[in-house]
């Protein structure tokens, strides 16, 4: 899995957030747009997407798209 | 002083489903009377053409589609606008009784009334493809809490379709899309004259409705100008009954 496709799927999570605004680095709990609805979509994306299994709390711990990325690659 | 009317569709890019015949068309005819752009889809394209004749010219567009097959969902979703209004009227009804279905029978009426509805709707939210506060709409059936005989796979599929409905809503709150269902019961349609009455026998079981008629399409299409329109912002997950005040199908 490489990072910047996965920031690229990260950003498609959003309907009204520009994928500019998203990059490995961006805290995205402070995105307007955040909510627990996207944080659903990104467990679901872990799953569909790389066939990992990642929990709401492991989900939280993260701060940046990048920490995601690593938590799903170090599954 | 502009006449007040809280329904219009100006300005509004509404795709059909269905709109081939029966609702679908009905409903596609008055959102271009209310000034929508619509897109119509259904699989027969000579059909559509017909549909497209009766409605007010504007900037309409005819895109032919079978929703049971997935490349076509996809061809369909790649040349849509960005929505402001979707109806998912297409759908099929056949009467069997309980002991006699199988896999095709079953699989005759899920896929067009449940699984296409479903994955076309899917497709549609992925590829972005639907406004902030738009409104979507399915044509369920009263089917669906109203037990008939030989309805058990199209009632399952009509109320599969509403608990479909209900969850979305949930889902497309935050966007303010409005997500409902319409639940008619009998409509003089194609589809209600597969059933193997004729249409004297219906017309005779029409005067049981306490208002003495099944609906007609037109019926239907004024309750889905409502919920298309702005005059219905506030109302969401529901699934609105329309019977002419029967109780039984």
């Amino acid at each position: 899995m490489k990072l910047d496709e996965f920031v690229a799927n990260f950003a498609d999570q959003f309907d009204d957030t520009d994928s500019s605004e998203i990059q490995s680095s961006t805290v995205f709990r402070n995105l307007d747009e955040w909510s627990s609805l996207t944080g659903m979509a990104v467990i679901a994306l872990a799953k569909a997407g790389y066939g990992k299994s990642i929990t709401g709390a492991e989900l939280k711990a993260c701060v940046t798209v990048e920490d995601v990325f690593n938590l799903i690659n170090n599954k | 002083m502009e006449p007040y009317n809280p329904f219009t569709l100006q300005g509004k890019q509404i795709l059909v489903t269905g709109a081939s015949s029966g609702i679908g068309r009905a409903i596609a005819i008055a959102c271009a009377k209310m000034g929508s752009s619509v897109i119509l889809t259904a699989r027969n394209a000579e059909r559509l053409q017909e549909t497209l004749s009766l409605m007010p010219m504007n900037d309409h567009q005819i895109i032919p589609a079978d929703l049971t097959s997935q490349e076509q969902i996809n061809a369909l979703v790649d040349q849509l606008p960005k929505l402001d209004g979707m109806v998912q009227c297409a759908g099929v009804g056949s009467r069997v009784f309980c002991k006699t279905l199988d896999q095709n029978a079953i699989d005759y009426i899920m896929k067009p009334n449940l699984e296409a509805p479903i994955l076309l709707q899917t497709a549609i939210l992925s590829n972005k493809k639907i406004n902030k506060a738009a409104s979507i709409l399915y044509v369920a059936s009263k089917a669906a809490s109203s037990p008939a005989i030989g309805n058990a796979i199209y009632s399952a599929s009509k109320g599969a379709i509403i608990s479909y409905a209900k969850c979305l809503a949930l889902e497309l709150a935050p966007r303010q899309i409005r997500v409902n269902c319409i639940c008619p019961a009998m409509i003089w349609t194609d589809l209600i004259m597969q059933d193997g009455l004729t249409r004297e026998e219906m017309e005779e079981a029409q005067l049981k409705y306490p208002l003495k008629r099944y609906g007609q399409p037109e019926d239907v299409a004024n309750l889905a100008l409502y919920l298309l329109s702005d005059a219905s912002t506030w109302m969401t997950g529901s699934a609105i009954e329309l019977t002419g005040g029967t109780q039984e199908l």
